[in-house]
């Protein structure tokens, strides 16, 4: 930049101090006051739109009344399921889905059936089925792993708890029928 | 011989006028609440939201439950603060804007139980200066409160503050003398009289902008709350305030925003006048200022959620390059017709 070098508008003359130094000069700009009688015009415009945000009424969701409803594929708190017609459930103990799990939160120990004690459809039961939910990050990969679709993800969202032992889910918390707290979004909504 | 002080004309029992300034005071710091959670929902509803709608039913004990929170807070000062001064501020802001309650007349002459009593708390016959005297006094609440924080947020909040509330008064006194001299008295119920025919918001129209545009920025409302500036300057001059004194500092803004309501609609909107000659009996006088009131602080509250508040170089300039010379103007033009339709002697 050369020394001779001058602002736009006020023909001031900038003196560079060096090369690496860039130099702003600022002027009180033109027109503030026109701009202030235009900006009368603007307000009466602003007045009109956050007068239609009244007419439009509240989008808020009151939530713990109110819930936001989920999608069909939303993955929410996991469930175990049982045969409808025999009341046997699906899951034989595999521990495919703890093997899939990537945060390995679902513990798995397997028994066998017998005559007098059938729990499953298949050779082996889950005696234990947990899952840490506290841990568990809803990839939902323990449903894809379910050779026999024993464990789908729910809709559920709302788990939070007051400690962490509460967090860990026993089958029977998984099998039980859940609470419908959630609502399911409805075609095209 | 002219009275060398202003006639403020008493007529009634002191008993009558103690009785008088505790209705006042009651019905009006009883309203106070109700404003202020008329305004959140307000605000709310303005942004596509409910605001406040938790505590009581329809949120109505909102402010019950902030005045037991601010109530119970501890009372704490920084260390750099003046302890006398910083005690002082917010009673003086207070006080203040309680004073010009007492000027807002809610309804004319009534005789009850015999005894001819005005709806309101004085009359004096120098009204807006009265007005204007203790609006010049709550600009020493601020600056005080400001000041003896010891803070620089705060001492900036009040400069800002001290030097708005000056320019902004220069241009609402200007704006009302067009009233006046339309009116031809300093009596604020005369003013409400004179308004018999016609509404002086009609022939004093741009008189009434400037005046609602200075009582923004007087009572330090949004969008000239530079004083507060919670974006730039924290709380500005009661950022060091905490519990009471940040109630009372509360109080005096909303009491502010009820005076110069109430000062609006006596002076432009004929106060507890009905258009279309209806003469209500005398009991309902009171009610219709009280509706005009809650009109104009909607209107405020509109104000409120849709301006974006200006830079401080913009308020200057606004208040002494467009408001000014728009009062001045106004007072002119007024004054020329005023004597040139005068048909008197």
């Amino acid at each position: 930049m050369s020394d001779d070098a001058t602002t736009p508008d006020t023909g001031v003359p900038i003196h560079s101090p060096g090369e690496d130094v860039i130099a702003v000069q600022r002027v009180p700009r033109r027109g503030a006051t026109a701009s202030t009688y235009r900006a009368f015009g603007e307000t009466l415009r602003g007045l009109k739109t956050t007068f239609a945000r009244v007419v439009e009424g509240p989008t808020t969701i009151q939530y713990p009344e109110e819930k936001v409803p989920v999608y069909p594929r939303f993955r929410g708190r996991h469930k175990l399921h049982r045969f409808e017609d025999t009341g046997l459930e699906k899951c034989v103990g595999c521990s495919l889905c703890a093997a899939a799990c990537p945060a390995d939160c679902i513990r798995v120990v397997a028994a066998e059936n017998t005559p007098e004690h059938r729990v499953s459809a298949g050779e082996r039961y889950a005696a234990v089925y947990e899952i840490n939910l506290s841990r568990c990050i809803f990839c939902g990969y323990c449903e894809v792993a379910c050779p026999f679709d024993a464990i789908t993800m729910g809709h559920d969202y709302e788990m939070s708890d007051y400690s962490r032992d509460d967090l860990i889910f026993t089958k029977e918390m998984l099998l039980a029928e859940p609470l419908e707290r959630t609502p399911l979004r409805a075609e095209g909504e | 011989m002219r009275p060398t002080f202003a006639v403020v004309g008493y007529y009634e029992p002191w008993l009558i006028q103690i009785a008088k300034a505790v209705v006042i005071f009651a019905v009006i710091l009883g309203i106070l609440p109700i404003i202020i959670v008329y305004e959140r929902k307000l605000l709310g509803r303005f942004q596509n939201r409910y605001g406040p709608s938790r505590v009581g039913p329809f949120g109505l004990m909102q402010p019950l439950a902030e005045i037991v929170k601010f109530a119970t807070k501890e009372p704490f000062r920084p260390r750099t603060s003046m302890a006398g001064l910083f005690a002082l501020a917010p009673a003086l802001s207070i006080l203040t804007a309680t004073a010009a309650l007492a000027l807002v007349p809610f309804g004319d002459v009534q005789n009850i139980f015999g005894t001819p009593v005005g709806l309101y708390g004085i009359d004096p016959s120098i009204g807006p200066l009265y007005l204007f005297a203790f609006s010049a006094i709550a600009f020493y609440g601020i600056m005080l409160g400001g000041w003896s924080s010891g803070s620089k947020y705060s001492l900036l909040g009040a400069m800002r503050g001290a030097a708005q509330l000056i320019s902004y008064e220069v241009s609402q006194g200007l704006a009302l003398v067009g009233v006046i001299i339309t009116a031809q008295t300093l009596s604020l119920t005369g003013i409400v009289v004179a308004q018999k025919s016609m509404w002086f918001f009609i022939p004093q129209f741009l008189g009434f902008l400037i005046f609602l545009a200075a009582g923004f920025a007087e009572t330090n409302r949004s969008p000239f709350d530079l004083v507060e500036a919670d974006a730039e300057i924290v709380g500005g001059y009661f950022t060091e305030y905490g519990g009471g004194g940040f109630v009372a500092f509360l109080f005096a803004e909303y009491l502010n925003l009820i005076v110069i309501a109430g000062v609006t609609v006596t002076v432009y909107f004929g106060g507890w006048l009905l258009p279309f000659g209806i003469h209500p009996p005398g009991w309902v006088d009171p009610i219709i200022v009280l509706f005009k009131m809650f009109l104009l602080i909607t209107f405020f509250i509109w104000i409120r959620a849709t301006l974006p508040r200006p830079r401080y170089d913009q308020l200057m300039s606004f208040g002494w390059k467009v408001l000014l010379p728009l009062a001045t103007l106004n007072t002119l033009i007024t004054a020329i017709l005023v004597v040139a339709t005068h048909n008197g002697p």
